[in-house]
């Protein structure tokens, strides 16, 4: 996913190392490199501003200039500041809270809600040895419920029998009380996409959150997302208060900005990545692993 | 912006604006500089700057802005519908389909997507919900086996159109890239110019990655056209910007939300004024 970000800032840091002593010019045009690969690569504008001015900032102090290899201390610094911007460890799904615990989804329209809670509820499942059960409050998209319904079969998974004629929130009861009654571990609560804009489907997810009280809000994105990616990660969290984000695509050759973008305005964890259709192609996400892969260390 | 002078301070936000659209970098800078080099010595306001950058951008994409007639000749013209997992394939079928039954055509819908869960009932849904005929197989059936069946269908039933959806899949996989070569080629078999259409359908949430898609798509399945959904939300496409300049394929429609009717002839003036933040500016077509 990284793979064109790790190339160009390769490039300019490789140039940078190579230089003896640094003047601050030398930095400057460095950082204008990096703000240019960033962009590139579809990190926000504003995030890719404040990293830059970040490094910028330490990158022209004392550290670097008194360094004997100022160039080898703006690499470190740009890494840094990465790994500061990715968040530091790897955050799985928590359900530490009373059973069943409620795991809301929620995203833009065709961003991969349906198959990330098919994905997940099969790892709870096989991995950790939980009872869950899906839940489908999308009421809009046609056969939306007919292809969670399809995924529970396909994983072995319970999923909620469709009562046609429900509203996403008497669903979402329905859910908790069956998830109660039958004695589940989790209840994953997939929703209809949506855009920000769309107030009354925004009112929609509130209210659902409010009356499961979700452990767990999980943003799910998709990897190829441009600019768009801090104005929807901040309006969901605003709405719901999003506990993590589950990136999308990343088997795709799109270049990861969003990733970096969504943490950034958020603060919250990407906590699992998408690498594939099939309900297995799912993978934990380690920031630190990918901070040393874009600065190919 | 302000009421500042029109100056490079000016320029900057303008280019930023522009990168916040998705333009990429590009072209943020070449219409950036287009616009500076038309500078007025007189004060403009924010609203006039933008509406001096939605006519720069509205020059690109005006020769692209082209309707989506399929042929008479063909029976059927046949519109093959590709694109990434997610990007509103299947509900641009349901909405085309609507579309060009209110203009009076008789149409069939093939459930090319025969890979993703229910993807076959949804469209079902559409093509009731357009009065369209409905071809579908199993899930798990192979695509172009299925396209051919859709194909001898519609010629039987004379029908004016045969919309094909497909399977989403990445431009980076090459195996189901290979999979769209083969419908296209057995769409050949009965009809040397079909597909009439090959409708590439790009999510505007979708930031540079579109460029790659566009040549991708391109090279397998010979897109003729591209439609971007989505714009309802709070993305503004302006990738199509990039795509405009450096591929130089028509963009026919829009889509603005879910239901059947949300789908729009693409119009470089509306697009280009949305990409800046200004209103629409309503057109009066009476006399
Ligand atoms: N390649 C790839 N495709 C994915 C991934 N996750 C989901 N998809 C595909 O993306 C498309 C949309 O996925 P869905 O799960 O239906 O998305 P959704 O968010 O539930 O969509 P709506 O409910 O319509 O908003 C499908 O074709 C999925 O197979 C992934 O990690 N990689
Ligand atoms: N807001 C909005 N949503 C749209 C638009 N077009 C499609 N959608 C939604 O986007 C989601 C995905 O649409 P689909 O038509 O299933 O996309 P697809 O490309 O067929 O997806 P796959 O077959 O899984 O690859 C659905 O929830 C649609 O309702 C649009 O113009 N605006
Ligand atoms: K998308
Ligand atoms: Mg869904
Ligand atoms: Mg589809």
């Amino acid at each position: 996913m990284f793979d064109t970000l790790t190339h160009r800032l390769g490039g300019i840091l490789d140039r940078l190392t190579r230089r003896g002593a640094l003047t601050e010019a030398d930095v400057s045009e460095a950082m204008r490199e990096v703000r240019r690969a960033l962009l590139e690569a579809d990190v926000a504008l504003e995030v890719v501003r404040s990293f830059v001015d970040r490094v910028k900032e330490r990158a022209v102090g004392v550290e670097v200039v008194k360094s004997v290899t100022p160039g080898q201390m703006v690499v470190k610094i740009v890494h840094d500041e990465l790994v500061a911007m990715l968040g530091a460890d790897a955050q799985p799904i928590s359900l530490a809270a009373a059973v069943p615990v409620p795991i809301l989804m929620v995203g833009l329209q065709g961003s991969g809600k349906t198959t990330s809670t098919a994905k997940i509820a099969r790892r709870l499942t096989t991995r950790d040895r939980r009872k869950v059960l899906m839940a489908s409050l999308d009421t809009r998209r046609p056969a939306a419920m007919e292809q969670l319904a399809t995924l529970g079969k396909q994983t072995e998974v319970a999923t909620l029998p469709i009562v046609p004629g429900q509203t996403a929130l008497q669903i979402a009861r329905r859910a908790m009380e069956a998830g109660r009654l039958g004695g589940y571990d989790v209840v994953l609560l997939d929703t209809a996409g949506r855009t920000t804009l769309d107030e009354a489907l925004m009112a929609e997810v509130v209210e659902v959150k409010k009356a499961t009280n979700p452990h767990e809000v999980l943003l799910v994105a998709d990897a190829l997302t441009g600019q768009d990616a801090v104005t929807t990660a901040r309006a969901f969290d605003q709405a719901v208060g999003v506990t993590g984000i589950v990136l999308t695509r990343v088997d795709g050759d799109g270049r990861g900005g969003a990733a970096l973008s969504m943490r950034a305005v958020t603060g919250k964890p990407i906590k699992l990545v998408g690498v594939g259709e099939r309900f297995d192609a799912v993978e934990d996400f380690d920031p630190a692993r990918i901070a040393n892969r874009i600065l190919g260390m | 912006f302000t009421k500042e002078k029109f100056d490079a301070a000016t320029l900057d936000e303008l280019e930023d604006l522009l990168i916040q659209s998705d333009l990429g970098l590009a072209a943020a800078e070449r219409v950036t500089a287009a616009v500076g080099r038309a500078r007025h010595a007189r004060q403009l306001d924010g609203e006039s700057v933008r509406a001096i950058v939605a006519q720069e951008v509205s020059k690109t994409l005006a020769p692209v802005a082209i309707p989506l007639d399929p042929p008479e000749s063909a029976r059927p013209a046949v519109i093959l519908v590709v694109g990434v997992n997610g990007s509103g394939k299947t509900t641009t079928i349901g909405k085309l389909a609507e579309t060009y039954r209110t203009a009076g055509m008789k149409i069939v819908l093939a459930a090319g997507d025969t890979f993703r869960a229910a993807a076959v009932e949804q469209l079902g849904v559409w093509a009731e919900r357009a009065g369209a005929i409905f071809i579908s197989k199993e899930t798990g059936a192979d695509a172009a086996a299925l396209a051919y069946e859709a194909y001898a269908k519609a010629r039987a039933e004379d029908a004016d159109l045969l919309i094909i959806d497909t399977a989403g899949r990445l431009q980076n996989k090459a195996g189901l890239m290979a999979e769209l070569e083969k419908i296209v080629r057995v769409l050949k078999k009965f009809d040397a110019e079909a597909p009439h259409a090959s409708l590439l359908v790009l999510d505007a949430t979708t930031g540079q990655n579109a460029l790659g898609q566009v040549e991708a798509f391109g090279k397998v399945a010979g897109v003729t056209g591209l439609v971007m959904t989505k714009l309802d939300g709070t993305a503004r496409g302006g990738i199509l910007v990039a795509v405009a300049e450096k591929y130089r394929l028509p963009v026919h429609f829009i889509g603005v939300g879910e239901g059947v009717d949300d789908l729009e002839p693409f119009d470089a003036d509306d697009f280009a004024r949305a990409l800046v933040g200004l209103p629409r500016v309503e057109k009066d077509y009476s006399f």
